[in-house]
């Protein structure tokens, strides 16, 4: 109630991308284009061991024999790889320390977009506040990971993926690319070879990590990718709730930020996983510039009971394609997936998940809310498979499209496979056009045209704001309204 | 209070009122009969700003106050109210926050400072207990699910709850049973009072008898062709629109 009220005020303070400055900061660039020899340059600027490079320069190689997918329902030029920077990362005086070492001008885009740096500003918050611990990815590389020594108590490891590398070896080797193969499609692969930097976090058995870990991404280099990549671990019976956002300067060119995140739980293990994707979505009217979002996302529930859960709100990008998936290997485990895409202006979208039943027993439910307003295209493209194994699998499937004015457009491609007898997967659909009827009856209750679009839209997508963590579901519903300030007219 | 002069309007191409002349005084509650496609929810849509609905000449005050420029929220906040003939379904979206989002929106229009979320529950609560409505429905999505007459109750709840000045009560009796016809009359009646006026849309006389008018008006054919007091409403009942029909 008190959000909805929140919302409306908000909105008519904000601008429509408040998150399209550009900073001045010194940064290393390795020399634009890609080769084997970038590959060793990024491998180099990491200090990595011999196995990491060699890993890199495996995946380069299978990169080159592969071809970019054209299945998705988006339509752009083709990318240039040779035309952009692999590597850019602020200038350090030497490795960073503390906050103190690090580049004010960094510190300062961070204040901007609100993410607390300083353990001592979320600590000086108000009493009993939820606390969350903080990974800060500027381009290529974290600047800093808040919190770590706390963490550490209780012997979760949470810090940059660079850092993993040096210092557990063991565990990066034993799990890296083992929920997504080096070569599992075109995008993941050229992650595999240049990818910067991300998070890294382990949950040893039994523990339950004590606060939310996020992860900010932020690009701010002009023509550069960001190709982060993420492991999060949780052993036995543990249980860990991570959060990632991302915001871009406005740009005319578009930048390519091709993610690969790999989630592993082990027997009675869950995460919870959430993202508030919101990179520039490119200008609304000729649709130039804006962030290619090409992410591949993907869970393996191997323990017995396990369980993971995805929420994402994916607002920005001019092309999302993204498909976040639990295979649920484990008797008995569970995947969630609970979705708010909304495009707007010239965006284009293809997103969805894949539940993928090998274990017996195992469960999940797919929650998605597509809106589409002004020229954009939002398509929901999701996969439910049960192997021979996977008796007694059930999934739930609800997809409802919502869209807002004439000339959009919103599809629904599930795919169903079910190889045994005793699988039960249900699919529901609904396609929506947000009606005159219910804005004037709204309005004539008293809210503004605005006003009524938001209240709706709210209303439609509230099943899935409230999966995520509270102190987000607020960001992400004031998110919702902007991105779709203007939309009826 | 309400004054209409001359009304015309349109939908489509179709020209549905043909010089509307209407005044409703403070205090006063005032029924609008007559046959179907006469042009009562025209009226209603028209006073309220629904789209479409072209006003192509004459004009409609309330307090001297030009309604026909305002935007509908704006209509709203003057206290204009319709109570809608087929209430719509709102998913997702609380009853309770709806209806203090709506509360909210017309108090900042009118500079007023906004309801504590205390003081709104305190009044919510009173005025369920009013209608008898379970306070539990209230937590739910908006008419969603709800049966005819739950949907009315929730049109008149809704109407206690903005307490609004100018009330317009299109067909509220329709798909009410007895027992919720009462209940639903009583909420109207409480509202009654020298500073609000009603003008009551029915098909039938059977409202009347709950909700006793001062004046009846008969529309035809896009006009108010006859206008006498409650006996004229039981003499339709008794003797049809025919002869205004015809009239018209």
């Amino acid at each position: 109630m008190a959000a909805v009220k929140q919302t409306v005020d908000q909105v008519a303070s904000l601008e429509k991308y408040k998150h399209g400055f550009v900073s001045d900061i010194e940064q290393d660039f390795a020399p634009k284009g890609l080769n084997a020899d970038i590959v060793r340059f990024i491998s180099a600027k990491k200090n990595e061991p011999e196995w990491m490079l060699a890993w890199r320069l495996d995946a380069f190689e299978r990169w080159l024999a592969m071809d970019e997918p054209d299945w998705a329902k988006v339509n752009f030029p083709r990318i240039d790889y040779q035309d952009s920077y692999y590597y850019a990362a602020p200038k350090e005086k030497v490795g960073i320390g503390s906050l103190d070492e690090v580049d004010p001008e960094i510190l300062e885009v961070y204040k901007k977009l609100g993410i607390p740096l300083r353990e001592q500003e979320v600590l000086a918050g108000v009493v009993g506040a939820p606390r969350y611990a903080v990974d800060a990815v500027f381009d290529s590389v974290s600047v800093v990971t808040t919190f770590k020594k706390e963490l550490a108590q209780v012997g979760v490891i949470f810090c940059s993926m660079s850092e993993a590398i040096r210092e557990h070896p063991e565990l990066v080797k034993q799990y890296l690319g083992t929920v997504v193969p080096v070569s599992d499609n075109y995008f993941a692969c050229l992650n595999a070879a240049v990818f910067s930097d991300g998070s890294f976090v382990y949950v040893p058995p039994g523990v339950r990590c004590p606060m939310e870990l996020s992860t900010y991404f932020r690009i701010n280099a002009e023509n550069s990718g960001q190709f982060e990549r993420t492991l999060i671990i949780a052993d036995k019976a543990s249980y860990v709730s991570y959060l990632e956002g991302c915001t871009a300067p406005m740009r005319d060119e578009n930048q390519l930020h091709a993610a690969v995140v790999e989630l592993v739980t082990m027997d009675d293990a869950e995460i919870k996983y959430s993202t508030v994707q919101n990179w520039y979505p490119g200008d609304p009217v000729t649709g130039k510039g804006g962030i290619y979002n090409f992410v591949t996302k993907r869970a393996d529930c191997r323990g017995d009971r396990s369980k993971v859960s995805w929420t994402q709100v994916e607002t920005g990008s001019s092309i999302t394609w993204k498909y976040p998936s639990c295979i649920l290997r484990g008797e008995g485990s569970s995947g969630e997936f609970y979705s708010i895409a909304i495009t707007n202006g010239r965006q284009q979208a293809d997103t969805g998940t894949k539940m993928i039943h090998l274990g017996a027993n195992t469960r999940s439910r797919i929650i998605s809310k597509g809106i589409s307003a002004g020229r954009s295209s939002n398509t929901y493209r999701g996969l439910v498979s049960a192997h021979p194994k996977a008796k007694g699998a059930r999934n739930f499937t609800q997809c409802d499209s919502l869209l807002i004015g004439k000339h959009c457009a919103a599809h629904t491609v599930p795919y169903i496979e079910a190889r045994n007898g005793q699988a039960k997967f249900e699919h529901e659909a609904t396609t929506t056009r947000l009606s005159e009827d219910q804005l004037f009856y709204a309005m004539q209750r008293g809210l503004s045209q605005e006003e009524a679009v938001q209240l709706l839209v709210n209303g439609f997508v509230k099943e899935v704001l409230q999966e995520l963590p509270m102190e987000f579901a607020v960001e992400a519903q004031k998110l919702v309204a902007i991105s779709l300030e203007g939309s009826v007219g | 209070m309400l004054s209409v002069s001359n009304l015309h309007a349109t939908v489509g191409e179709a020209q549905i009122l043909k010089g509307l002349t209407l005044e409703v005084p403070a205090g006063e509650v005032h029924a609008i009969m007559g046959p179907n496609g006469a042009g009562k929810s025209t009226l209603s849509y028209v006073l309220t700003g629904r789209q479409g609905y072209e006003v192509t000449e004459g004009g409609a005050t309330l307090d001297g106050e030009d309604l026909l420029a305002l935007e509908p929220n704006e209509r709203a906040a003057k206290g204009l109210f319709l109570s809608f003939q087929y209430p719509l379904e709102i998913p997702g979206v609380p009853a309770l926050t709806f209806i203090r989002t709506a509360l909210n929106a017309q108090r900042k229009a009118r500079s007023e400072k906004e309801i504590t979320a205390p003081e709104f529950l305190k009044l919510a609560r009173q005025k369920a207990a009013e209608l008898k409505i379970d306070f539990e429905m209230l937590k739910r999505a908006l008419n969603v699910g709800f049966s005819g007459g739950e949907k009315k109750r929730m049109e008149i709840f809704q109407m206690a709850m903005l307490s609004p000045r100018f009330l317009i009560l299109d067909e509220t009796d329709s798909g009410l049973d007895i027992d919720a016809l009462r209940i639903v009359s009583d909420g109207v009646n409480a509202l009654r009072s020298p500073d609000r006026a009603m003008l009551v849309i029915t098909h039938y006389q059977r409202l009347l008898d709950y909700i006793k008018p001062d004046r009846v008006h008969v529309l035809a054919g896009g006009r108010i062709v006859a206008s006498g007091g409650p006996e004229l409403a039981l003499e339709l009942e008794r003797d049809g629109y025919d002869r205004y029909a015809k009239a018209a």
